[in-house]
């Protein structure tokens, strides 16, 4: 037969896996297990060392895992091993406050017993998630872990992607994913622009012990300068995420521990009794930063890399999983069907699922902020109607509380609790 | 190659042939086709498993079956299949896809079998398969029957035919070629002859007479919200696909 001369695009090469993940904190090892079990190979690029990653001493940090969220770390064999160190959330009270003045009288309460999924999430310490994490995939065959490495560079080429690492070491895989955060090198390799701003307000964060047990309940008060939240930890225990403009949280930050709790008392009262510090104290900046695409040639985008959000709904580790079921559904099906999983439009039904989600959440949660984060005498008057409205009418009620469990839109298997 | 005895119209081909370097932009020409893909991948994957018992969840699950892709285009269907570990022969009576599927195969890391050939001439010479791929080709061909009966033919006892195409009807007329050729100019116009399209039931007699037994039917619907293609037991009314098996020895 005749056969025209045909251009010589690009030799094949054999990959050294599937999939390679840069970022390993949560989102990138989730993948990877999901990914893992569904039959792909992965390489996790972790710019961090093995020792940080293992360190166990509680460092304040902890995560409000919605139902959803749990059901997913149950499916990839994660819950079992955290399970004890969980405190499941029972009842999510909110209200409008005012430092001294304690609790507005419209009150929002929402109770686990109006779903019938069961708690509507889960308090889990960063060490805890962290550590199981780093097992798991360390006993997963499919997965190759490389600590301690950043990458230098990316190369799309017709038949695969190379990222070359600071050692000169080079990993060639069929797929690059970016669960590298706010800062996305991968995004920005790739020429992806952002869209996003500040807002001025920054979050301090820490645990604190309490004299009178939390029962289960989060708690969350709007406060002129910003949200606190009351997170229920196991024990007489709770996480604090207080918001304060940049400048008042900086100094803050600077005062001595002492001091610290004095500033921290007067903002939700007396109701937990005695507190004092149980951990090290963080600040996070609040800002708001999109991605422009969350996907372009062999190249994907996770979690804050794709959409860092205002945490003020405690939501940024919920997208971040509920991008990894869904992106691991995306590929572990075409892998299924025998669909190149690097291809754009393979990649391109991930993007559709999630980004419709993402835009209306940081949105809401914009919104939200700015409603909330007001001293206007007309607005503290409109929310706190708003409040008791919502708290009145039981449907409305129902649709808040399976939201905040994420049990609301499409969901991807795993978060449904089934195996990939 | 020799000149071969074909039912394959010529004017059909010499279409397809100035399309061909267009197969893989999935935002090119065949967009509906990469569009169709998946649910398409998901019926002849499924049927392949349940006919064969192979499971999909393993790695390569179609190890060890010889597979026809005929029709191959560009390799949509041929690749996907050798991926999942099947020995495939793509074939196309356009000789212009051939290389075009050579050259993104080499690229994608996988051996395909490449011919530019025809169904008839491929069981003239013998050749036997597992499982044979009949996807949106019978519309396009002179002589269903005949045609059939070569897939019949290349099929070993015990083997799979798995055969889509177009229902003749008005709705089929609004959709397959004012809509997608007119409005939406996602085929050529030209590309489809509504009095070649075939009806379920036209096409389990022509399946029936070309000496297989016709196991299922389903419907490929398009959801124009959604904008995704998927599987229906009952609404077969534009685009269908079919699975016949050869008796067993």
């Amino acid at each position: 037969m005749d056969n025209p001369a045909t251009p010589r695009i690009l030799h094949f090469m054999k990959h050294d896996s599937d999939v390679v993940i840069v970022g390993g904190g949560l989102n990138g090892p989730a993948l990877a297990l999901a990914l893992a079990q569904g039959g792909l190979s992965v390489t996790i690029v972790d710019a961090l060392p093995l020792d940080t990653r293992k360190d166990d001493t509680f460092d304040g940090r902890s995560y409000a895992l919605a139902l959803a969220s749990q059901k997913l770390l149950s499916a990839l064999g994660i819950w079992n091993e955290i399970a004890d160190h969980a405190q499941p959330i029972l009842k999510v009270a909110a209200s409008d406050g005012h430092a001294g003045e304690g609790p507005a009288p419209f009150f929002l309460e929402f109770d686990h017993a109006e779903i019938e999924e069961g708690p509507m999430g889960f308090m889990i310490e960063d060490r805890y998630l962290r550590r199981a994490f780093l097992d798991a995939v360390m006993a997963e065959d499919r997965v190759a872990h490389l600590s301690g490495e950043t990458v230098v560079a990316q190369d799309v080429q017709p038949g695969g992607v190379t990222v070359t690492l600071q050692s000169g070491k080079t990993v060639s895989a069929r797929v690059l994913i970016g669960c590298d955060g706010k800062r996305s090198g991968t995004a920005e390799r790739a020429g992806i622009s952002r869209t996003g701003w500040e807002y001025g307000q920054t979050a301090l964060v820490c645990a604190i012990e309490h004299e009178k047990p939390h029962e289960g309940t989060a708690h969350q008060f709007f406060m002129p300068a910003g949200p606190l939240a009351i997170l229920p930890l196991p024990g007489n225990r709770s996480s604090i995420v207080w918001s304060e403009t940049t400048d008042q949280a900086a100094a803050i930050q600077a005062m001595d521990d002492d001091s610290y709790l004095a500033a921290l008392r007067p903002r939700f009262g007396d109701f937990l009794g005695e507190i004092k510090l149980a951990g090290a104290r963080f600040t996070y900046p609040l800002s708001l930063s999109l991605a422009n695409a969350f996907v372009s040639d062999r190249l994907a985008l996770v979690g804050d890399a794709a959409h860092g959000v205002h945490p003020i709904a405690g939501q940024g580790l919920n997208l971040g999983l509920r991008d990894v079921a869904a992106l691991a559904e995306v590929m572990v099906d075409a892998h299924r069907r025998g669909e190149e999983i690097g291809a754009i439009d393979v990649l391109e039904r991930y993007q559709t699922w999630r980004r419709w989600d993402t835009a209306t959440l940081a949105a809401a949660t914009d919104g939200f902020n700015r409603l909330f984060s007001n001293d206007n005498p007309l607005l503290r008057g409109v929310r706190d109607i708003g409040m008791g409205v919502v708290n009145a009418m039981p449907g409305l009620r129902r649709r808040f509380i399976r939201e905040a469990a994420g049990l609301n839109g499409e969901l991807p298997r795993l978060m449904k609790g089934r195996p990939i | 190659m020799q000149a071969v005895e074909t039912t394959v119209d010529a004017a059909e081909v010499a279409k397809f042939e100035a399309m061909a370097a267009e197969w893989w932009d999935p935002n090119g020409k065949f967009k509906p086709l990469h569009m169709l893909n998946p649910c398409r991948l998901d019926y002849i994957t499924s049927q392949i498993a349940a006919e064969f018992d192979r499971d999909l969840t393993g790695p390569l699950p179609f190890t060890g079956l010889r597979l026809l892709d005929i029709g191959c285009g560009g390799g949509l269907l041929a690749e996907p299949m050798a991926r999942l570990g099947a020995t495939v022969v793509g074939a196309d009576a356009a000789a212009g896809n051939i290389p075009v599927a050579q050259v993104h195969a080499e690229q994608s890391g996988l051996t395909i079998d490449y011919r530019h050939t025809t169904a008839e001439a491929l069981a003239e010479a013998g050749e036997q398969f597992d499982i044979v791929l009949n996807m949106e080709v019978v519309e396009h061909v002179a002589d269903p029957l005949a045609y059939l009966t070569a897939c019949q033919q290349l099929l070993k006892p015990g083997g799979l035919m798995i055969c889509s195409t177009i229902n003749r009807n008005p709705k089929s007329f609004m959709m397959a070629i004012v809509g997608a050729e007119w409005v939406m100019r996602w085929l050529p116009k030209g590309t489809h002859e509504w009095h070649k399209f075939i009806t379920p039931d036209e096409l389990f007699a022509l399946i029936g007479n070309a000496g297989l037994d016709p196991v299922d039917r389903k419907g490929f619907v398009f959801n124009p919200v959604a904008w995704t293609w998927s599987l229906s037991d009952r609404d077969l009314s534009v685009n269908y696909v079919t699975a016949s098996v050869k008796a067993s020895a």
